[in-house]
């Protein structure tokens, strides 16, 4: 342990601990930009400088580690002058538009700048004004307003190791960008959105469609249905204040109702569908043992990731849509038919934690409807915007349930939102499946947690099962090779079962959710999704009575022809120069 | 016509500099450490590094093609437009600077119809501008390849550049 002083205040921190944290300890918050408690300090933006007592300069705080006897200050007057300088030249050369900003409100610099105490602008920078880039059908990025703080690049090449982003060209034209400038959507960009949930300023957002989704509102000839994905009902009532991780399934179905959806449906039925499914998938490999390990296949950031960098595991994905796809599916037939409305008529909008969403809504094979599937992908946030533009607090609601006969689910549907709920909700139904017998205990501890690759062995009356859970790309990359290797060398792998999230902490952390997410966050958002899965009567899959009366009304069997026309997909061969589709 | 038949017979050469491409890229193969020592002899080769280069490289050396054309996009020595057969280069030191080589420069963009980093269509000039080539004392200073200008009045330039083919 390492004893020093921070404004006076003693303190005693474990060897090698930086300042900035020490400083916490103490009681006192620097201020800072780049610094994010999920990455490594990269000590890019210098406001987190602080004096140290008989060391020459100022240091940051962020990159220099508490030294035995360190008498540190954090806001002496030369401190304080000069972060005001440091953000007044950061604020010199950004796009200050903040009343029209995404994030205004909600933004790093914007409150940074209040708490040095910024209150004229003195410095006129550059200024010039870049083209915002419109490319991708997920994410737009607006050089103008970026900080070159570096916490995209660390995400996206680090964490995710998607390698999507890099800072080109040098001096004041340095751009953080794709390579060759092309623009997000002609490159390898997987349209997870962790960027644009670690971005401290409004450089990185979600491309809207909430004018779309209110023009349909309002229309009086379309039959509007809406459908939640698990991770949503505990994250939307942090929007408007409520403690993180909060569960709003109820509040969330009457606030989506009184903002005018014809239908209140929600995605987690289809999450019961994809267990149907995608159990059934599992057991016939089993049983053939041909292509194992199967991998999940419902994170669509993941899925472009695979056909990017792992596209010899193909023929390992399970060929069922995400749940989100295959409500899209079932609601312009199945709903259409059973409620007599013309599908022609019908908008299918979807609320989901995630940026990828919206890339994979319009994938061209994605019309099994014979429509588009769904039409609008609204992240977490752009309803939470919806929701206070229609005057509507989530916090008021009564608590009320969603629409037959798309709209019932069980405990199971609900952890999809966090990393090895998939995998634990097949595992509950697959045991049924091939038992006829009901598992006893149904929570499978070892896939949970935010550990990065889990692994658990399930015995199926004699049959071992080796199964393996990884959320974010970069730990999916590692478990991944490993299997190529296995295969490679053994022709088989250890494992039978795969489930891959491409965000950290599975959907609840994905790029839809809130500003400002981190580790902490996403923990309680899934705590609170084990809680809801404890609280609710049926907790497999295979008990949903809306999902029973799917298959004897519609789709006869799980996997039968008409449920692969509908619920079943495939994939593609992606570049890993622009992420587009290679030929063959 | 015979114009091309040059351009047809430009592409041909650069075709054939693939394989030596190659060549250099297995001797470093895997080796992310060697990254600009690759690009390098890649533009030593072709003279600019294209796309198509920046891809192999990467793929070679086993490093992701951001940080590739990032380290490319870094460096100034590195350009991504092919280079003409003369290159001209203003110099904008300090003392060029205050005796008019902007002037100089700008004369130098309207008449080649490029900007600084660019090349001419048919590859006969590349502009650059250099930060002090030492020549104070003729200031305005700029250079042809080899060949040092001094006291440079964009008047002169026209004919200046004419003189190189």
């Amino acid at each position: 342990m390492i004893k020093a002083t921070i404004n006076n205040v003693e303190i005693e921190v474990p060897e090698g601990t930086n300042i900035l944290w020490a400083a916490k300890k103490a009681g006192f918050t620097i201020p800072t930009l780049c610094n994010h408690p999920d990455l490594p300090p990269g000590g890019q933006c210098g406001i987190c400088v602080v004096e140290i007592e008989g060391l020459p300069g100022l240091k940051r705080a962020c990159m220099t580690p508490v030294g035995e006897g360190f008498k540190v200050k954090t806001h002496t007057p030369r401190v304080m002058a000069t972060r005001r300088q440091l953000v007044e030249l950061i604020l010199s050369d950004h796009d200050t538009s903040c009343l029209t900003c995404v994030k205004n409100n909600n933004c790093e610099l914007q409150q940074l700048a209040s708490t040095v105490g910024i209150n004229v602008l003195d410095y006129t920078g550059l200024r010039e004004k870049l083209p915002i880039d419109h490319s991708s059908v997920a994410i737009v990025r607006d050089p103008n307003k970026c900080i070159l703080c570096g916490r995209c690049l660390e995400v996206c090449n680090n964490v995710q190791t998607v390698h999507a982003l890099a800072v080109n060209h040098r001096g004041s034209d340095t751009l953080i960008s794709t390579a060759f400038d092309a623009g997000l959507g002609n490159s390898v960009c997987i349209n997870c959105g962790q960027c644009v949930v670690h971005c401290p300023v409004g450089a990185l957002y979600e491309r809207s469609a909430t004018e779309e989704v209110w023009e349909a509102l309002h229309d009086p000839d379309k039959f509007v249905v809406v459908q939640e994905a698990p991770a949503v009902r505990v994250m939307l009532g942090e929007e408007f204040g409520m403690p993180v991780g909060s569960l709003v399934s109820g509040k969330m179905h009457a606030a989506l109702r009184r903002i005018g959806f014809d239908a209140v449906l929600d995605t987690n039925f289809a999450a019961d569908l994809t267990i149907m499914e995608e159990g059934t998938e599992l057991i016939s490999r089993l049983t053939s043992g041909k292509n194992l390990p199967l991998i999940t296949s419902c994170s669509p950031g993941w899925i472009k990731f695979m056909e990017t960098y792992f596209h010899d595991m193909i023929p390992h994905m399970s060929t069922a849509k995400s749940p989100q796809q295959m409500f899209g599916a079932l609601a312009k037939t199945y709903y259409a038919k059973e409620k007599g409305i013309d599908p022609e008529k019908i908008v299918s909008v979807s609320i989901m934690p995630c940026t990828a969403k919206k890339f994979e809504c319009q994938r061209p094979e994605m019309n099994a409807s014979g429509y588009r599937d769904v039409d609008y992908v609204l992240t977490s946030r752009e309803i939470g915007r919806m929701m206070r533009e229609a005057g509507i607090d989530i916090k008021e609601m009564p608590d009320e349930h969603a629409d037959p006969i798309l709209g019932e689910y069980t405990g199971a549907a609900t952890i999809f939102g966090a990393t090895g709920g998939v995998m634990e909700a097949a595992v509950r139904s697959a045991y049924a499946l091939v038992t006829g017998k009901e598992l006893e205990n149904v929570e499978i501890m070892p896939v949970r947690g935010l550990k990065g690759i889990k692994e658990a062995e399930i015995d199926i009356e004699g049959t071992k099962v080796k199964v393996a859970v990884a959320h974010s790309c970069g730990h999916a990359r590692a478990l991944l090779s490993k299997v190529q290797d296995q295969l490679a060398k053994d022709g088989k792998s250890e494992y039978q079962f795969i489930e891959v999230m491409a965000c950290p902490g599975g959907c609840v952390g994905g790029g839809g959710q809130s500003w400002g997410s981190n580790m902490a966050k996403r923990a309680r958002r899934g705590e609170s999704l084990y809680a809801e899965d404890r609280s609710l009567p049926m907790r497999r899959s295979h008990e949903n009575p809306e999902v029973k009366a799917v298959y004897e009304k519609f789709l006869e069997k799980p996997n039968s022809e008409k449920a692969h026309k509908l619920l079943h997909t495939h994939y593609y061969k992606r570049s890993a120069v622009d992420g587009k589709i290679l030929p063959g | 016509m015979s114009e091309e038949k040059q351009c047809q017979c430009a592409e041909v050469q650069e075709e054939e500099l693939y394989p030596r491409l190659e060549e250099v890229i297995n001797q470093h193969k895997c080796k992310g450490e060697d990254l600009i020592m690759v690009l390098h002899k890649a533009q030593n080769l072709f003279g600019y590094l294209p796309r198509r280069v920046q891809e192999m490289v990467a793929e070679g050396l086993n490093v992701s093609l951001n940080e590739v054309y990032g380290v490319i996009t870094f460096y100034n020595f590195f350009s991504t437009v092919p280079q003409g057969r003369n290159s001209v280069k203003v110099c904008l030191g300090t003392a060029c600077y205050v005796r008019g080589s902007q002037e100089v420069l700008d004369k130098a963009q309207r008449e080649l119809g490029i900007k600084v980093g660019g090349t001419t269509e048919d590859r006969r000039y590349s502009l650059d501008v250099v930060r002090c080539i030492g020549a104070c004392g003729l200031a305005p200073a700029m250079l042809v390849n080899e060949d040092v200008y001094g006291r440079v009045k964009s008047p002169h330039l026209v004919d200046i550049l004419k003189k190189y083919e």
